[in-house]
Parts: C-alpha cells; sequence; structure tokens
C-alpha cells in the first residue's frame, strides 16, 4: 500500500529559507539547498517550497534555488507561492518543479486551476488554502492569512477538487505555530468533502501529533510542516522510524 | 549516450538531471538520427495517452522507436512512457500502442476496491518477483517507489517482474526482451529509483 508522507515546507523569502509564526514575526533558518539536501537524506517524502517573496529579483533568486534543488534532489517538489498565470506554472515547472501549489492565484482567477489541470493534468495542480474559523464557518482566507475572503473552505476544496485539483494542502491558521497537533476537525471535514490526498498543514508541535493524524484519522494522507523540521526539534528519519513502529505505512 | 525522447509530452528536466547526477552521458532529443546513434533510449511520458501516441506519431517517432527496440537496444518507459509499450490502451477510447509488450493499459477505477482513491499517488513498496533481472542489481528488499497514474498495465503477467499493492496488485515494471517498462518514476523515487537507473545504465 501507498505511505503516509511527512513533507517539509521551505518558505522562501529573496534566496533564504524564513518560518513565521502564525505568518508573523518571520525568522531566517538556513540556506534552502542545504536543507533540501539534509531532508532528503533523512527520509522526507516530498518538499515543498513556497516563495514569499514579492520582488522580481527575489523571483529570479528563487528559481535558481529550485533549479539546483531539482537538479541534485529525486524526490517529489511542489512548488508555491506567487502563482496566478499558467505562465508561472511554466516557470517552475521548467525549474524541475513536479506540482504547483496555488491558493490566492485561484482565487483571484477562478479558471487558473480547470487551465493548468488541463494543460499539465491534475496530478500537478495542489490547491492550497489558508483556513481560520469565523462565525462557526471554515472560512477561506487569502493574500497569506491576511485577508477573510468570506468563502466557505469546505465548499471551494469541492469545487476546486471539480475543476481539476489532484491533492489539497489544507493549512489551519489556527493552530499553525501553536504545536498543540493538527487542526483535525478541519481536517475531519474536508476528508468528507473530497477524495484527492489530503496534506495537513499546521499545528505539528511532536511526533505523537503525526501518529495521532495518521492513526485516528486515516484519509488523511500526509503532514506538512517547517519549523519543527527546522529547528531540528522533530527528526524526519526519526519520526518515520517510530511511526513505523507504531503501525503506520511508512518509506523508511 | 542514453537519448531521452523529447516529444513534447511533460517535463524531462529531472529525469535528465538524475541520469546526468549519476554520471551517465545523456541528451534529450527527438532527432532520429540521435535516437539510433544512442546505446539505450528512455521514453518518458505524462498526460493522456491517446495524445502522446499521436504527438509520437507525428514526430515520425514511432517506427524508429520499434526499429530500435528490435534491434535489442535497451529501451525504457516510464510511467505513461510505460503503458505506450503495450498493445492496447483503453483510456478515453482505444488507442493502439507500440505493441513492444504484450498487454493492455485500463482504468484503475474499473479495478479497485472501494475506498481506494484514484489516481494512485505517493509511494509503494516495489514486490520485485524477478529477483535476479539485471534491472534490480542495487534494487533492495525494502525499496520504495513514487507512482503517479490513473491507468495500469493488465494481461501481461508473463512480462511482469515487479508489482505493488494497491488494493491489487499494480504492475510496477515488465520486460520484454530489451523493452522494460516502469509505472512509477525512478527519476523521483530517491535513491531507490536512481539505483535502478544505473542498472538500466549498465544493461
Amino acid at each position: 500500500m501507498i505511505t503516509k508522507r511527512i513533507i517539509p515546507c521551505l518558505d522562501v523569502r529573496d534566496g533564504r529559507v524564513v518560518k513565521g509564526v502564525n505568518f508573523e514575526g518571520i525568522q531566517d533558518v538556513a540556506g534552502p539547498v542545504e536543507m533540501a539536501r539534509f531532508y532528503n537524506e533523512s527520509g522526507a517524502d516530498e518538499l515543498v517550497f513556497y516563495d514569499i517573496t514579492a520582488s522580481a529579483e527575489g523571483r529570479g533568486l528563487f528559481t535558481d534555488v529550485l533549479r539546483q534543488v531539482a537538479s541534485e534532489i529525486f524526490i517529489p517538489l511542489t512548488v508555491g507561492g506567487g502563482i496566478r498565470t499558467l505562465d508561472d506554472f511554466d516557470r517552475v515547472l521548467k525549474c524541475g518543479a513536479d506540482k504547483v501549489s496555488v491558493n490566492s492565484g485561484a482565487i483571484s482567477n477562478p479558471s487558473l486551476i480547470p487551465a493548468a489541470a488541463k494543460r499539465y493534468g491534475d496530478q500537478c495542480v495542489v490547491l492550497s488554502m489558508d483556513i481560520r474559523r469565523v462565525d462557526g464557518q471554515f472560512r477561506l482566507f487569502a493574500r497569506g492569512g491576511r485577508e477573510d475572503t468570506g468563502i466557505d473552505a469546505l465548499d471551494w476544496a469541492e469545487q476546486g477538487v471539480r475543476n481539476g485539483a489532484g491533492e489539497i494542502v489544507a493549512n489551519s491558521i489556527d493552530t499553525d505555530g501553536v504545536k498543540q497537533g493538527f487542526d483535525l476537525e478541519l481536517l475531519d471535514a474536508l476528508a468528507a468533502r473530497v477524495d484527492v490526498p489530503i496534506i495537513a498543514s499546521g499545528g505539528a508541535g511532536k511526533k505523537e501529533d503525526f501518529a495521532e493524524l495518521f492513526l485516528k484519522h486515516p484519509k488523511v494522507d500526509a503532514g506538512l510542516a517547517a519549523s519543527i523540521f527546522h529547528r531540528r526539534e522533530v527528526d524526519i528519519r526519526e519520526l518515520k522510524r517510530w511511526l513505523r513502529d507504531q503501525g503506520v505505512n511508512m518509506r523508511i | 549516450m542514453i537519448a531521452i525522447i523529447d516529444y513534447g509530452v511533460g517535463n524531462l528536466f529531472s529525469l535528465a538531471s538524475s541520469l546526468r547526477f549519476l554520471g551517465l552521458e545523456t541528451e534529450v532529443t527527438g532527432d532520429k538520427a540521435r535516437l539510433e546513434a544512442a546505446d539505450r533510449i528512455i521514453l518518458p511520458g505524462v498526460g493522456a495517452f491517446g495524445d502522446a501516441a499521436a504527438k509520437l506519431r507525428e514526430a515520425g517517432l514511432t517506427e524508429v522507436i520499434r526499429a530500435q527496440a528490435a534491434r535489442g537496444k535497451p529501451l525504457l518507459g516510464i510511467c505513461l512512457g510505460m503503458q505506450l509499450l503495450f498493445d492496447v490502451s483503453y483510456e478515453y477510447g482505444e488507442h493502439p500502442g507500440l505493441g513492444l509488450v504484450p498487454g493492455q493499459v485500463k482504468p484503475l477505477s474499473e479495478a479497485l476496491p472501494q475506498g481506494l482513491k484514484v489516481p494512485h499517488i505517493g509511494w509503494n513498496r516495489l514486490d520485485i518477483q524477478k529477483k535476479g533481472d539485471p534491472l534490480f542489481r542495487y534494487s533492495r528488499e525494502d525499496d520504495y517507489f513514487y507512482y503517479v497514474h490513473s491507468y495500469y498495465a493488465a494481461d501481461c503477467e508473463a512480462s511482469t517482474l515487479a508489482a505493488s499493492e494497491y488494493g491489487i496488485p499494480v504492475t510496477g515494471v515488465v520486460r520484454s526482451g530489451s523493452v522494460i517498462g516502469a509505472q512509477f518514476h525512478p527519476e523521483k523515487s530517491g535513491d531507490a529509483g536512481l539505483r535502478l537507473l544505473r542498472a538500466f545504465g549498465e544493461m
């Protein structure tokens, strides 16, 4: 059977890895290529790179980083951040990305997901969502979690999958950076609505959080985290061995 | 020299990079003369079978591939490139393949038990049935490979070398003479994938 996946996420700004807590107070961690190498050797199942640069110059640095990573690391690479057009898809795919993650770009341009799925296939299109509870509803947020779109996140996920998104990343703003575990309530609600792989993001603080995620919520396919891996609070190799001992199917 | 066939389908960056990483001389080309000059050929591919088969035909490459395979030149089809090696595919209609490996390509959705997601996407353990095959010279018991596909090769038991369990045994690697197919992406399967490509480079 296919394994559950452990995915470190690298937020890159001006060619460096940064990771915020609740999306604010961004801290610089290390060089992305070195970190990608380290994670590949630790047994990461996939790498996600988010380009959080605004400038054209920073964007150029990002594609350089991506090309360098893709020429020496041979596991699936997902790229997101600032993806608004098919040209953006093209730009990162040519640098070695396998999947492209869309977030705000899919909100401002509703034809982006269907057009990208048609050109590159569903497997290439990842719908990433920043979600926060508002008035008892899972609400979709845009612009790095700063803007409430008023859209119901579960409806948005369902629509995205219908339009060709092959995978969903659910990033809970409520649990992000808090390290008290993934947003299981959100993930269950999402799993009841879509049948593509779901990647849980936001809230992992210790290895037990991954065990709870995979053992009690079998419809979730992958766990994504950043700071706990970057700061070596959780070692991916140890985590995967331990999860396998707990009965989770893992690639060791 | 290993020639990766460029016929306008898919992203060849990682495949070319992984071969170069292994120190194998690699060329991405759609030129017949270069395919004839190559020691080995890789047929990649993503997307829909019908489109890819049409593009191969339009590029005039179908006959070159058949001729090179007939000469016994090692040919490796990856993912959709593997599916193209078979007689026929039933992806959105009925499309003839290259007919280099006996078998047909069918939808996973009609074969899988309830509750399993399609596409079959992710890392799966490869159960190697023909362990003595030189392709697995560097492979290990617990090697996992990265799959992304919605159709699978069926009725090809005689040429199946390895499979992965996903509700059914999903055909992982086939071989008919010097023609080899891998349903997964060795160029995305970490160290296990590199070891497989290295073995192909020595065949």
